[in-house]
């Protein structure tokens, strides 16, 4: 007191803190803050007219035809990996579901449930990615939510995303269109999302920094559908990896699938994980790869198509449907015998030796 | 990948393949001791490439498989306790205990966590040193190296909040209670490469030449266990009962000799209850002297736990070679790796699990697979 005595006599009320570094449980109740949030940090990084009209929901005007609607949540730790974040996989991941359907995605939602304490720079950084994944995938950001819950009750920040696309074609792409004969085309190497994630998750340090292949699928299906390829199914290969999507897809169209080994890239670090940790790359989370059936005199040049897309670029053909054994995918190995490709009982755990 | 591709080789395992019908005159029942080998066999289908003499019996070494019910009790009780930070490797996450896994510890609150080596356990003792870190030191001789070096390195950093839950077994004694069971059908063994990493081959010569029973010493690719299979049939042929190594690259006759020695300094060979199997004599390992204070069982008081195991498992005789799975009148019916009886339907290693994972269907799909096999 003694240094403040010669200081005019003042009566100050204590006012809220209004700009803090942290997220606290005021930006999740309505008022000033929340807005003040909104205003600062998401509405400018997704800026659109449907978002900054602050509605409850956007309207959006569309021609007549046929909708796709997804929606996915995403709880992704650590927040950061090598490659991408938990925004690149909520755009990405949403925008990919719409591509299955062979959808143009158009509109995402964007729900944030935010732990007090989540430093703002930290919903920054992940705004951000969301913005540029949204504009590299041509997706507008248009309506969303934002929710904060208490410390400890939540794991920093999730999101949650719906999206709507448009259908321009007839097809039906499903699992039940898929027929005996189909091509079963592969986009790309698998395996390095699973092996990011967990390198960082665990620790794992490889003299490689191995990266995710997290990245937005609509532009090369959107390129054969429009080329005419007769696309039967589409699936992007996310948790459960390609061996999982292939069962599900061959329990679904009461099919055999067949598959060889050899067609099936798997990059040399991502590779050598696998051998360390007793995983098994078929059955490892991807985030950009998915898989096509075409008619088989079609997948010559739905391989072409697929290849000149950056995201496509090493699209091979890995296999083709058969009527027997019913619902069933066999891998051929390596070694040339073959063995049948079952569901895993829950997530891959490494071996003890 | 180098060292891996060279391996899996279809020409080099087709060859080898031809080379073990060519000399195969009689019926021969091999074992391959490790899991490690069993996962391989099965998921590469190399019993396919073998002519219909060969039988593989699937061996006793996977350590998720062998440890028994009332240690995993033991860690479950332990894992449960507010003050502790349970470590495990991954596979012993799902493994059934009396009364539930490691898992549904971990939903219920407890603090599992998996770790890829022991020394990662250390560390965290080092952060945390209001915390009691627990390592579930499990496994052969490939593992226990490194969990005797954390105990030697708690001890020497002087890190009090660390303890191991010892369940380590070895294989030699095993082998000679396969060989030493009225009901053994195992004229040969492919013996663990990885374990003969650590260990060498020389304990092996004296079971060789008591049981008159070839070894050999064998590694993990499908190229490798095809020429340790031909290496055993050569010797059965010929009357032969010779301990050869086939994992050379490897593999040397007298094994990591710092490693042996570390393990000599830390543990102690005692008696280890085998899961499906019992007690078998000098079969494992536990803390001596100065490193029993890192014991977990003394320092939390289940040391004189006991418990009986389930009936209807028939683990025992699979891991002795003496059925095959799907003998188990509960093999995939009662017992699915979803809700397993026994730790051979959880570990990938296990032989239940593997024939779970890769022959469930061999029934429903051996006429396609017979037609487009070898083509």
């Amino acid at each position: 007191m003694a240094d403040n005595c010669d200081a005019p006599f003042t009566l100050n009320c204590p006012v809220p803190i209004s700009h803090q570094d942290f997220v606290t449980l005021a930006h999740g109740g309505g008022g000033r803050m929340m807005h003040a949030l909104l205003d600062r940090v998401v509405i400018p990084a997704f800026g659109n007219q449907p978002l900054e009209s602050r509605h409850d929901g956007a309207v959006m005007n569309i021609d007549k035809g046929r909708l796709a609607f997804t929606t996915d949540s995403y709880v992704v730790h650590p927040l950061f990996f090598p490659g991408g974040d938990i925004g690149t996989l909520a755009v990405t991941g949403t925008v990919n579901d719409l591509a299955m359907c062979g959808a143009r995605p158009l509109w995402l939602s964007a729900g944030f449930i935010l732990e007090e304490g989540l430093p703002i720079a930290t919903l920054e950084r992940v705004v951000a990615s969301m913005a540029r994944t949204a504009k590299a995938a041509k997706v507008n950001i248009v309506t969303g939510d934002t929710k904060v819950v208490d410390r400890g009750k939540g794991d920093g920040l999730f999101v949650n995303t719906a999206g709507i696309g448009i259908v321009e074609h007839n097809l039906v792409i499903a699992p039940t269109s898929v027929r005996p004969g189909d091509a079963i085309l592969l986009s790309g190497d698998v395996g390095r999302h699973g092996v990011a994630i967990m390198a960082v998750r665990e620790g794992l340090q490889f003299e490689t920094t191995i990266e995710t292949d997290c990245a937005p699928l609509a532009d090369p299906v959107l390129a054969l559908l429009a080329a005419g390829i007769e696309v039967h199914c589409l699936r992007d290969l996310t948790r459960g990896g390609l061996a999982t999507t292939l069962i599900e897809i061959a329990e679904s169209s009461r099919l055999h699938l067949g598959i060889s080994e050899r067609g099936i890239a798997v990059e040399e670090n991502v590779c050598g994980a696998c051998e360390i940790l007793g995983l098994d790359p078929l059955y490892l989370a991807n985030e950009g790869r998915f898989v096509t059936f075409v008619p088989a005199a079609q997948a010559d040049r739905a391989l072409q198509i697929l290849r000149a897309h950056p995201v496509s670029a090493t699209a091979t053909r890995i296999g083709a449907v058969s009527e027997s054994p019913a619902a069933l995918v066999t891998l051929q190995s390596r070694i040339g015998t073959k063995r049948i490709l079952d569901m895993h009982s829950g997530e891959q755990l490494p071996r003890i030796c | 990948m180098k060292f891996v591709d060279e391996y899996r080789d279809q020409a080099k395992a087709e060859a080898m393949a031809q080379s073990i019908a060519r000399i195969t005159t009689k019926p021969w029942s091999i074992m391959e001791v490790c899991g490690g080998q069993t996962h391989s066999i099965v998921k590469y289908g190399i019993d396919e490439l073998l002519p219909k003499e060969i039988t593989l019996l699937h061996g006793p070494g996977c350590p998720v498989c062998v440890t028994p019910l009332e240690l995993i009790d033991k860690a479950l009780q332990i894992a449960a306790r507010p003050e502790v930070i349970f470590c495990s490797f991954g596979d012993m996450l799902r493994v059934p205990g009396s009364g539930g896994d490691l898992f549904s510890v971990k939903a219920k609150g407890a603090d599992v966590r998996i770790v890829y080596s022991p020394l990662d356990a250390l560390k965290l003792a080092r952060d945390n040193p209001g915390r009691q870190i627990v390592f579930f030191a499990v496994g052969f001789e490939t593992t226990a190296p490194a969990n005797a070096m954390a105990v030697f390195q708690a001890h020497a950093q002087k890190i009090p909040n660390f303890s191991v839950l010892v369940s380590h077994v070895l294989v030699p004694p095993a082998i000679e209670a396969i060989l030493s069971a009225p009901d053994n059908r195992t004229q040969g063994f492919l013996a663990a490469g990885h374990v003969c990493t650590v260990m060498g081959f020389e304990e092996y010569l004296p079971l060789a030449k008591r049981f008159h029973v070839p070894i050999v010493v064998t590694g993990f690719e499908p190229v490798d266990i095809l020429q340790g299979i031909l290496l055993c049939v050569e010797q059965l042929e010929q009357g032969r009962a010779e301990v050869t190594n086939q994992y050379a690259r490897s593999v040397q006759r007298e094994g990591n000799r710092p490693a042996q020695a570390l393990m000599a300094k830390v543990f102690r060979v005692v008696a280890r209850k085998w899961r499906g199997v019992g007690e078998i004599p000098n079969s494992g390992f536990a803390l001596q002297g100065e490193f029993t204070a890192y014991d977990a069982e003394a320092r939390f008081g289940v040391a004189g736990y006991h418990v009986d195991e389930d009936s209807e498992c028939i683990a025992g005789q699979v891991l002795r070679g003496v059925k095959k799975p799907q003998e188990c009148p509960a093999f995939g019916k009662r017992c699915t790796p979803d809700r397993p009886l026994g730790a051979t339907m959880v570990s990938s290693e296990g032989a239940c699990a593997a024939y779970y994972q890769y022959r469930r269907h061999q029934q429903t799909s051996q006429t396609s697979l017979a037609a487009g096999k070898r083509s």
